[in-house]
């Protein structure tokens, strides 16, 4: 393992919880910094400027979820979130504000470190590689996606989903193919999370996100890259 | 008649009959109404044949007193003029004695002729008998009056039909006496008075009393029509209110207009509504608060929870630096804390079905490729117990309607269990589809279950064998999430047990969510089993349909 493999901000008003946290990153080499009200949050990460946020959903002060939506309305910086509830609506809108992944209570280290580990993953460069999508351009190593020219601003995350589904244009990617290349698990996990994203990857992209051209769904199975 | 042809004519009777009929039993004013046509037509009926009878003889009692006085008169008059007129030889011809005398009494009908007269011979037949009638027939005359007259030899009257000369008809009342002429013997006089102008009177009063009747009863019909619709609009409001409030409009109420019956009836009824929406809106916020709790109570467990955990993880990794004692120690907080776990999660799992909190999040998904996974994640365990676990399922695609995480809970549960009281032998899994459900079967070969035993396997904490609960692993809740996953897909989770012959644990999902479904496509008693082992079997159950099942 390579030294400073990335500053993780953990949001969490617990310190138990906090500290025990740091103490699992920092033995797997990330550096962690910490913040423990809701309020604060959103001063702590444009000060630190993290590699990625472990963000507790229930916070004193502000509620997680509000501080997931400031930190994804200024940044695209993964926040992996932090819940005890397992609750459908309480996830979907935990995802529905901006979170990447999460994590529930109770986790084992291993699990949360593989969570984070994936998230800060993607943005190994691979060389050059230029890709389409609908009337979209991809540059993988730049990182960006332009409609005629101009660029339109993802999230890492929805830029892996995206080019995972351009570079195959012609496969049809089901929920769990698309966890396993672009969430990193190796198990089934929950689906909920692909659906959410391709939502709000969709709003940023379509013309018309009711009626999707670039990312189709494809009934009972999943979703492919729709025609150039 | 066949008895096709019979049925079928019955059939068609039955449809011609069946709107009315229906109409009939749903609607009060029709009820009513009708109800009240048959009865004023009876009422109506009876006074009017009781008034046109006393019109009738009213009107035929004066006629027929003034008439006999008439006749009276007449004979009197006539038998004097005869008598003045028999003067020994000096008598007129007997022709010409009647002539006059008729003429004399014609007289007195005057013009438009009040009456007419025959004057008849009495028999036995007599030499000259001269015959006279004014206007009318002779045949006028009923007989039965005539055989009156002549037996009693005083006047006498009957009703009777008028036949005149020109042909027509009129009904009359005839009167006759007898009266001697001289020179001839025993004559009759029969007076006949048309009774044109009183049938003329009876029949206007008829068909007035006919028309006012009608009228009655219609108008009576209506006014019926009229009072129901007043005391059933309102019912028929309450009744629409009552649908609405029961389809969860809680805020509906009735309007309340005057203080009458029917305003009590709204009265009471918006207080009845108040009260169950009261009682609807606390058990709402009962549930709520009781969700909220389960809520907290997972968060404030879970958060240091989890630092319990991660500190265990830790050490349990670094085992191997410590002293055995410490290390043993590390794993059984390891081992505990995992078991600690799953009851956690699996008593919040079960507060949350308890507080109807539970929401099913229905996709279509195929069942084998669930079965597949389920059994893929079993595998280890398998392994470790020697365990065979086949898998048949049909080539065709077994499409529900379904949680897949909660199926996929169920099918887990079902396959750890099959195997872990399989007791190494063969565990099969089966997937079948047809007629709008889906069946997966789970079969092991262990110990079976006792009779009595199917039902109770999936209460809460129960174990077959209390010896063996510390050995085996798992909550005791397992079967009871499973069952309460089952449910909310409104689908059926059933066991089948028999000693020593091993246990068959189906379950069973309608296509659609909350379809309707008859049966399994697969037999819940597996055909492999003993031919005489007793078998206990749960009756299938069908989940009451509950409010926020999402799509």
């Amino acid at each position: 393992m390579s030294d400073a493999k990335g500053r993780v901000l953990v949001v969490d008003d617990d310190l138990a919880l906090a500290e025990m946290l740091g103490i699992v990153l920092r033995a797997e080499g990330f550096e962690p910094l910490f913040c423990s009200d809701g309020a604060k949050a959103l001063t702590a990460f444009r000060e630190s400027k993290p590699d990625l946020v472990l963000l507790d959903l229930m916070l004193p002060g502000r509620d997680g979820i509000d501080v997931c939506r400031s930190i994804r309305a200024e940044s695209g910086v993964p926040i992996v979130m932090l819940t005890a509830k397992t609750d459908t609506v309480d996830i979907v809108l935990g995802l529905e504000s901006g979170a990447d992944d999460y994590v529930v209570k109770p986790f084992k280290p291993k699990e949360l470190v593989a969570r984070v580990r994936t998230r800060l993953r993607s943005t190994a460069p691979v060389g050059q590689e230029n890709l389409t999508i609908g009337d979209l351009a991809i540059d993988v190593a730049g990182h960006s996606v332009k409609r005629d020219g101009v660029a339109i601003s993802l999230t890492p995350l929805e830029f892996d989903l995206l080019a995972a589904l351009a570079r195959k244009p012609w496969q049809v990617f089901t929920r769990e193919i698309l966890l396993q290349e672009v969430w990193g698990y190796r198990h089934a996990a929950d689906t909920r999370l692909v659906n959410v994203h391709v939502q709000r990857l969709r709003s940023k992209i379509e013309h018309d996100p009711e009626l999707p051209q670039i990312v189709v769904t494809v009934r009972g199975v999943g979703y492919k890259a729709g025609p150039s | 008649m066949t008895a096709a042809t019979l049925s079928a004519w019955w059939q068609r009777v039955a449809t011609t009959l069946g709107r009315p009929l229906r109409w009939w039993r749903r609607s009060v004013s029709l009820r009513v109404v009708a109800t009240t046509m048959v009865f004023s037509v009876l009422v109506v009926g009876l006074i009017g044949v009781l008034l046109l009878q006393r019109i009738n003889s009213g009107l035929l009692d004066a006629k027929t007193r003034s008439s006999i006085v008439e006749a009276t008169a007449g004979v009197t008059e006539a038998q004097r003029l005869l008598d003045a007129a028999d003067t020994g030889p000096n008598t007129p011809a007997v022709g010409t004695l009647v002539d006059s005398v008729i003429g004399v009494l014609a007289q007195r009908a005057g013009s438009p002729g009040l009456f007419d007269l025959v004057l008849l011979a009495s028999p036995p037949k007599r030499g000259d008998t001269p015959e006279r009638t004014t206007n009318a027939s002779e045949s006028s005359v009923p007989a039965e009056l005539r055989a009156a007259v002549q037996k009693d030899q005083r006047q006498s009257w009957t009703y009777t039909e008028i036949r005149y000369a020109d042909g027509t008809t009129a009904p009359g009342l005839a009167v006759g006496a007898p009266i001697t002429v001289p020179g001839t013997g025993p004559y009759e006089l029969y007076y006949l008075f048309p009774l044109t102008q009183e049938q003329a009177t009876l029949d206007l009063v008829q068909r007035t009393v006919l028309f006012v009747g009608l009228l009655l009863v219609l108008m009576l019909a209506g006014i019926a029509y009229v009072v129901t619709r007043q005391v059933v609009s309102p019912v028929r409001l309450a009744a629409r209110t009552a649908e609405k409030f029961s389809a969860g409009q809680l805020t509906e109420r009735m309007r309340v207009r005057g203080e009458d019956d029917l305003a009590k009836l709204a009265t009471s009824f918006n207080g009845m509504a108040s009260n169950l929406q009261t009682q609807i809106t606390r058990l709402e916020q009962l549930s709520r608060v009781q969700q909220r709790f389960v809520s907290d109570v997972s968060h404030e467990l879970r958060t240091p929870l989890t630092t319990v955990r991660m500190a265990a993880d830790l050490l349990y990794e670094s085992r191997e630096e410590f002293d055995p004692a410490t290390a043993r120690s590390a794993e059984l907080l390891q081992n505990q804390l995992d078991r600690f776990e799953s009851l956690l999660a699996d008593l919040l799992e079960i507060s949350r079905f308890d507080a109807g909190a539970a929401v099913l999040d229905a996709d279509p998904v195929d069942l084998r490729v669930l079965v597949e996974r389920a059994v893929e994640a079993a595998a280890p365990l398998a392994e470790r117990k020697g365990t065979l676990v086949r898998v048949i399922t049909p080539d065709t695609l077994c499409l529900v309607e379904a949680d897949a995480r909660r199926v996929d809970r169920v099918l887990r549960n079902l396959v750890v269990n099959a195997i872990e009281h399989g007791e190494g032998r063969p565990v099969d899994v089966t997937v079948a589809a047809a007629e709008g459900a889906v069946a997966v079967c789970v079969r092991d070969h262990g110990v079976g279950l006792k009779p009595g035993e199917s039902s109770l396997v999936f209460n809460r904490f129960w174990r077959a064998d209390p010896a063996r609960a510390r050995t085996t692993g798992g909550t005791g809740l397992g079967l009871s999430i499973a069952l309460e996953d089952v449910r909310l897909h409104g689908g059926w989770l059933q066991a089948w047990g028999a000693p020593g012959d091993g246990a068959n644990f189906r379950l069973t999902l309608p296509e659609k969510a909350y379809g309707p479904m008859t049966h399994s496509p697969l037999p819940l008693e597996p055909e492999d089993a003993g031919p005489r082992v007793q078998s206990t079997t749960t009756q299938p159950y069908r989940a009451p349909r509950r409010d926020g099942v999402s799509r």
